[in-house]
């Protein structure tokens, strides 16, 4: 390929296309099929999140966590709560954070679901991306009966939570928990070992280690290049330390490590491990505990900053919150994994067939709200 | 069910108008409307099977509806008349950048090719429309009518996703339709004639007369035929040309209403037409799997329709199973795998025939 060259024709892909996940542009340039070079051009769901936050109380801050990465609210929440607890000092007691726990991971199961599902869709495949809607769907239901909401929870707050776990809670779980394991193995596979699956993705769009840490890539892209990291391990925050779970790195099964495949394996290695964390919170839950018992009457945090990283199902998502002493914050910086994930998109997807730049969008995992905010 | 038949049948029961050219006129309708009634009836069937049969392998339930009326039926029976009444009511839209003379052949052009194939496809021992001794020949030559209409329709919609679209329709279509003519040859060779009629007759007597069962070479065939098939129908996963998550819609992205409906018609009735041919080929045609079993002429409608749907619904299991090749890919297969074996098929049924006599 690419000994004839032909007249280069700009493509925009998107702002409305079905692979772009969201409303994200693309410009291309392709030689018939070969693309050349890809332009990201972002800012379409672009709602002024960061400033927002500098205009209403600490509290009004969580909503809008909520509505940035709409896949997974929960870890955003999570992230939130995290690094006010660390500006103000709160100590939430151990339920809370089992609770915590449980929701985040159950979270990151939902979304991996949807980014492995929604992953097989780009590249032509249906059945899966309903298979994994529809045990999205349970989690979505435990959610639902915790806190009311099936996609914007405002679940966790400053120093607690809104709600309890109601009553039932921790065995409908253990029940979706036993009907859902196996569903993970059926996901598998279907997906990832079909052959038609595995040419498409294998040794396509390799993200060597060099390129993924120089461009700050993180979470399961980065893991898929072969490093080992993650915030949960190797600078634990709440209670992760106590729990056992494995992190599985990109280890080239069916190509290069790093590729397509790769990126989207450890996601399916990850649903399972979350499966693991999942069920040793829900076992060492503390019965007794006030969710509202550090809750801070009124939330004025001294002068001064911080910043605070957690583990989202994308990767790593740091907040900075600078304070003046008053019930608002100053500033609040939001450092979104799927931002640098996109920002990759040129260098890893540029010489591929135009097929292949939408199956490298897609393995990215790319959430247009947290892009934009 | 020939015209001659129908003409002469009518120049019996009416006699006073012996020798009218209006009869004439009527006979070669009574097949038109005839198969008019069949595609449509088809397409119904076809399109609630694809819905149904989607729905159990991804775990919903489909269409579904209670009692008659404005519901979707029982079942949802009603739902592909439904959806055929939304397109046909839907406003037609023409892109005002397009290029209106061919946007509005192309459709028309794309249902002519698949409709005019099913006249060569036999029903039954006297239920065929027209019995040519090329049969098999004309379906492979007509259905390559289809690649003008998908360029067509991608190059005069003026827009880069259905340019796209149409170029891998052409280069898809044309290149599997060697791999799919190499084993349609060995069928030929074996039955030495072109005629759908005569390939049939050459099975007769039970399924293990049957061609794909003739000697281990044919099932091999048979396999790069049925694959062939799925690519020359845009089916997944050769659906390339309008691959939903790559290219928006291919090459139908400017087409709405009615003009869309028969493109997405046509998918379906090409789906029949090459299943019709594989069955004709390969599995007996309107034949009886076992000898003396049902195996009298009204019958024979059932065999050649039931085994016909049958592969229509392999169609449409792998559609909704697996993921989409890539165009190299698709080539690679084509070029690469299926022509050489196809070739060696040849020259394996050709010895294998010499040498039993």
């Amino acid at each position: 390929m690419g000994v004839i060259r032909g007249e280069e024709m700009v493509l925009n892909i998107g702002p409305q296309h079905p692979a772009t996940h969201g409303v994200l542009r693309l410009q291309v340039r392709t030689d018939g099929e070969v693309v050349s070079q890809i332009t990201p051009y972002m800012g379409y769901l672009h709602r002024c999140f960061e400033k927002h936050c500098e205009n209403v109380t600490y509290e009004q801050v969580i909503p809008f966590t909520d509505r940035c990465d709409y896949l997974s609210s929960m870890s955003m929440n999570f992230g939130y709560v995290v690094a006010m607890e660390k500006l103000m000092n709160i100590k939430v007691n151990d339920r809370v954070e089992h609770i915590r726990i449980v929701m985040a991971e159950l979270q990151r199961i939902a979304s991996h679901l949807l980014c492995t599902g929604v992953f097989g869709l780009d590249l032509g495949a249906f059945t899966p991306f309903l298979w994994a809607l529809r045990d999205r769907e349970r989690i979505l239901d435990l959610f639902e009966l915790t806190c009311g909401a099936r996609l914007l929870y405002n679940y966790m707050w400053v120093g607690g939570l809104s709600h309890d776990i109601p009553v039932g809670f921790v065995e409908s779980t253990f029940e979706f928990l036993d009907y859902f394991e196996p569903k993970v193995d059926e996901l598998e596979n279907i997906l990832a070992h079909n052959k038609i699956l595995v040419e498409r993705s294998a040794d396509i769009g390799v993200m060597p280690k060099d390129v993924a840490i120089s461009y700050g890539v993180t979470g399961p892209n980065l893991r898929a290049s072969g490093v080992n990291w993650d915030l949960r391990k190797n600078d634990p925050y709440s209670i992760y330390d106590r729990f056992e779970f494995d992190i599985p790195i990109g280890q080239g099964i069916k190509g290069t490590v790093g590729d397509c495949w790769d990126r989207f394996y450890v996601r399916i290695l990850e649903i399972r491990e979350s499966v693991k964390i999942v069920r040793q919170a829900l076992a060492s839950m503390p019965k007794d505990g006030d969710v509202h018992q550090s809750l801070p009457k009124k939330i004025r945090p001294p002068k001064g900053a911080i910043y605070a990283r957690t583990e989202t199902p994308r990767g790593d998502l740091g907040y900075y919150i600078e304070s003046d002493g008053s019930p608002i914050p100053y500033r609040l910086k939001m450092r979104s994994p799927a931002f640098t994930a996109l920002s990759v998109i040129d260098e890893i997807g540029a010489g591929w067939l135009l097929s292949d730049v939408l199956a490298i969008l897609g393995s990215l995992d790319i959430v247009l709200g947290e892009i934009d905010r | 069910m020939t015209v001659d038949f129908i003409y002469d049948l009518l120049n019996d029961l009416l006699p006073s108008y012996s020798g009218n050219e209006l009869l004439l006129i009527i006979a070669m309708l009574l097949p038109f409307f005839a198969l008019f009634g069949f595609i449509t009836i088809y397409g119904f069937g076809v399109i609630y099977a694809e819905l149904k049969v989607s729905s159990f392998i991804q775990d919903k339930t489909g269409p579904m509806g209670q009692g008659y009326g404005f519901h979707a039926g029982k079942w949802g029976f009603l739902q592909p008349v439904a959806d055929g009444l939304h397109l046909f009511f839907k406003e037609d839209i023409i892109p005002s950048t397009a290029d209106k003379p061919l946007f509005i052949l192309a459709p028309f052009l794309i249902f002519i090719g698949m409709f005019v194939g099913i006249i060569a496809i036999p029903f039954g021992e006297a239920i065929i429309i027209s019995d040519m001794n090329i049969g098999i020949f004309y379906i492979l030559g007509i259905g390559s009518l289809a690649v003008i209409a998908l360029i067509l329709a991608g190059w005069s919609s003026n827009n880069k996703w259905a340019l796209y679209g149409g170029m891998r329709s052409a280069a898809q279509i044309i290149s599997y339709e060697i791999p799919a003519g190499l084993s349609l040859i060995v069928v030929i060779l074996l039955a030495s004639s072109l005629s759908m009629q005569e390939i049939i007759s050459y099975q007769s007597g039970g399924m293990f007369n049957w061609i794909i069962f003739d000697n281990p070479f044919m099932p091999i065939a048979f396999i790069i035929f049925f694959i062939s098939a799925l690519a020359e129908t845009n089916r997944t996963p050769f659906d390339l040309p309008e691959s939903e998550s790559e290219l928006v819609a291919g090459f139908v992205t400017e087409y709405s209403g009615a003009r869309y409906a028969f493109f997405f018609l046509s998918e379906y009735v090409n789906m029949f037409v090459i299943s019709s041919v594989a069955t004709t080929a390969f599995l007996g045609g309107w034949q009886s799997p076992f000898p003396n079993f049902l195996n009298t002429p009204s019958w024979s409608v059932f065999w050649m329709i039931g085994k016909a749907f049958f592969l229509v619904f392999i169609m449409i299991w792998i559609r909704w199973t697996v993921p989409r090749l890539r165009v190299d890919q698709l080539m690679h297969l084509c070029w690469k795998v299926f022509i050489p074996i196809g070739l060696f098929n040849i020259f394996g049924v050709s010895i294998w025939t010499v040498l039993r006599g």
